[in-house]
């Protein structure tokens, strides 16, 4: 652009400083791009600050205030026994408004991670089916992709609710087996054993941690040497018997500090007695397990399309490479394609755990309290105050995703390509 | 989906400049009174096969927008969540809620909307199976109870089972039919609302007599309409419409009699009816036969009863505590005159 209006200047035959006032806006690109960038960003200012004036306005005339001290009220909602109320202890009438936020995020944040993990391994599972040359395999992936990944999310996590409640046994006092000797669900949830931690126990924890540090020093060391001299060493092996061996031996050393709370089934008694009694054990609600599956099994579909378009992204040379050194099948996945595919699939992986996160606010349509249901939603109803209400919530759904995009950028950092 | 309603709810508060005052004026230029309701309550508000809405709250807005319009068709239903209703009105999205929403301080003082009567006396009421084997609510010590969130039965029934030292598990979802479809699928022991919706609700279940409703009515739930709380004059409005219904009930005009009593001697009824020189519209910037309107588009109190919830319908409600003073009731209507 500054080369046309230059070149063009001694052609015209004037030089750019007699382009003053009016006419320079008229003849030159860069006074005139200032200008109108100037006038759009004027615009937005008026725009933001009209909308302020008027909600400002608008408050006044309904007699609100704009502010923040309904955190400090009192919470006379009951909230779903989930992870959140188990972490704050959250209990109704003796917890503040701002728990009730801790309890929605922390339901969020849980449901959260744990789909974006299953998400993640699912759909590399399914990325790879897709390309595998085993024709059920490649079919059952095709179909599940295409099926789930147009169908709206929505849909899915009723669905996902109906199907629960299909297969639970809604008659008081019966249950069904989920895991054989672990875990047991029944029409109100999943019920399972609870470890009761006790004197000693963190040092078991520590040893642990520290067993991990060694595994993976011992892996750097490893590959260091094979690296040097190309000889292989058994780290899984090694890994797993400092882990689970030093863990255990000191588990044992110390009294074995830990105690398992199993769930207790009454099946007499009372009608209402009947079933899991309630607070022992440990405990699922099926709102969390229903949007779980949703969301985890829903973003799969398009991790698959993310992992196999980055696989078929690498040359076909590279396969071919290094089935010619001998390679097996496994290890050129893992060593070479994966790898190089890597660069291809984090980007727009970053932006399905984003997605994933975002998604999990539909929960409020099945009643698992995550922010936007007992926040957003109930806490709204009330407090009233959804100026402030909506903008702590887009705030954290904000710092939320940033984190992701933080730590994924890192990632990305770490896999992409190094030029020597 | 309701879930992305509030933010652009909140974008309404913040771009709507002239929800301030004056939604006569704004109803009178839309010609049409934007109505906010359930998303179906049997005999409150919900379609019927044709897809008209029915119903007490309903026919509530057929009788302001008679007054106001003088056409009780002239109405747009906004069909809205527990959750959202309160947003959306002050948001200025619909003009009146008539929602079977319980008249409360909070509400009342802190919300920006005011309410301007109680349409229908209601109380909190469950429903159980049958099979539990409880007949009273103070037995149900650890039960795990579905309602709607963002309701006063979502506190009342926290505050009652901390009052009589009892534990439950409470699971609010948003939508009435997600309710039910819970209770009925074993997610939870106990379904609670206010009576009437209890009443309601059962209904929809396939095997309604396998359900009971507990005796205990564990709270006042004085259900009426709710308009903004900058609007004094749409405010008076609201309330008078209401107060009309109940005081032509009061004076036996019916949708049917109306033109025959104007010719009444009973100085009441003309000043209601705005017979000969009565004139009580205008002070509101209605019409002087703002009442005869909304009363031959609904009928009196007592019929709008009868059509939508009394004992001949599919609720069978009694008239109970609604019926009016002069027969035992709460229905009084300050005098108009």
């Amino acid at each position: 652009m500054s080369s046309m209006s230059e070149g063009g200047t001694p052609a015209g035959g004037k030089s750019s400083k007699e382009r003053t006032g009016l006419a320079a806006l008229v003849f030159d690109a860069k006074a005139r791009s200032l200008f109108f960038q100037a006038l759009l960003a004027l615009a937005i200012l008026a725009l933001i600050w009209v909308a302020i004036g008027n909600a400002a306005d608008n408050l006044a005339s309904q007699n609100k205030q704009f502010g923040f001290d309904f955190f400090d009220r009192p919470s006379d909602i009951q909230i779903l026994t989930t992870f959140g109320t188990w972490i704050t202890g959250y209990e109704a009438g003796e917890h503040t408004v701002f728990d009730v936020f801790l309890v929605g995020i922390a339901n969020t944040l849980i449901v959260s991670i744990v789909g974006v993990i299953i998400a993640t391994l699912w759909g590399f599972l399914l990325g790879i089916f897709r390309l595998s040359p085993n024709f059920v395999l490649r079919s059952f992936a095709t179909i599940y992709v295409e099926l789930l990944r147009n169908v709206p999310l929505l849909l899915q996590i009723f669905f996902w609710t109906a199907v629960l409640r299909l297969v639970a046994p809604s008659e008081r006092g019966t249950y069904s087996t989920l895991i054989p000797g672990l875990f047991q669900f029944d029409a109100k949830g999943i019920y399972g054993p609870y470890p009761i931690l006790e004197d000693g126990f963190g040092l078991v924890l520590i040893t642990f941690l520290i067993a991990v540090a060694a595994s993976i020093g011992y892996a750097k060391w490893a590959k260091k040497r094979q690296d040097a001299t190309g000889q292989p060493s058994p780290v899984a092996l090694v890994s797993a018997g400092l882990i689970i061996g030093l863990t255990v031996v000191v588990y044992l050393i110390m009294g074995r500090p830990m105690t398992i709370e199993w769930p207790n089934f009454v099946s007499d008694g009372p009608m209402l007695r009947r079933g899991f009694e309630r607070g022992i054990g440990s405990y699922i609600a099926p709102e969390f397990m229903a949007l779980l599956l949703a969301l985890a099994s829903y973003t799969a579909a398009f991790i698959a399309e993310i992992v196999r378009a980055g696989i078929q992204a690498v040359p076909k040379g590279q396969s071919e490479a290094a089935a010619a050194l001998g390679l097996p099948a496994g290890i050129a996945m893992r060593k070479v394609i994966l790898p190089q595919a890597f660069r291809v699939i984090v980007p727009p992986l970053t932006s399905q755990y984003l997605n994933l996160t975002k998604n999990s606010s539909l929960a409020a349509a099945i009643g698992y309290p995550e922010l936007v249901a007992v926040f957003a939603g109930t806490t709204l109803n009330q407090v009233g105050a959804a100026i402030e209400i909506i903008a702590v919530v887009i705030l954290v759904y904000l710092v939320i995703s940033l984190v992701t995009s933080f730590f994924m950028n890192w990632f990305n950092n770490r896999v992409a390509l190094v030029e020597r | 989906m309701k879930s992305t309603l509030l933010p652009i709810a909140a974008a309404v508060t913040l771009a709507a400049g002239a929800a301030g005052a004056a939604t006569l004026d704004d109803v009178k230029a839309n010609g049409q009174l934007k109505c906010g309701v359930s998303q179906g309550l049997p005999g409150f508000s919900t379609p019927d096969d044709n897809g008209n809405w029915t119903g007490l709250d309903v026919d509530y807005c057929k009788a302001l927008a008679a007054a106001v319009l003088g056409d009780a068709d002239a109405v747009e239903y906004v069909s809205l969540s527990a959750k959202d209703r309160f947003t959306a009105l002050s948001s200025g999205e619909i003009d009146v809620l008539s929602r079977n929403t319980t008249w409360t301080i909070t509400r009342d003082t802190d919300l920006g909307i005011s309410f301007t009567g109680v349409s229908y006396y209601d109380g909190q009421g469950m429903m159980v199976p049958r099979d539990l084997g409880v007949t009273s609510a103070l037995e149900l010590d650890g039960a795990t109870i579905c309602t709607n969130t963002g309701t006063t039965t979502e506190l009342n029934i926290t505050d009652y089972f901390k009052q009589h030292d009892m534990e439950f598990e409470l699971v609010a979802l948003e939508n009435s039919d997600e309710v039910v479809a819970a209770y009925g699928a074993g997610r939870c022991d106990v379904f609670t609302t206010d009576r009437s919706g209890v009443a309601a609700e059962r209904l929809k279940l396939a095997d309604s007599d396998a359900h009971m409703v507990l005796p205990e009515t564990i709270s006042k739930e004085p259900l009426g309409p709710s308009v903004r709380a900058d609007d004094e004059q749409w405010e008076k409005i609201s309330r008078w419409v209401l107060n009309a219904l109940v005081e032509a009930e009061e004076l036996g005009i019916t949708s049917e009699n109306t033109e025959e009593m104007m010719s009444s001697e009973n100085p009441s009824v003309q000043r209601l009816l705005g017979a000969g020189e009565n004139d009580y519209g205008s002070p509101m910037g209605l019409d002087a036969s703002w009442a005869k309107n909304a009363i031959e588009a609904v009928g009196n109190y007592g019929e709008i009863y009868e059509r939508n919830v009394g004992p001949d319908t599919p609720l069978g409600l009694d008239r109970g505590v609604n019926a009016l003073w002069t027969d035992g009731g709460l229905m009084y209507a300050p005098p108009i005159r």
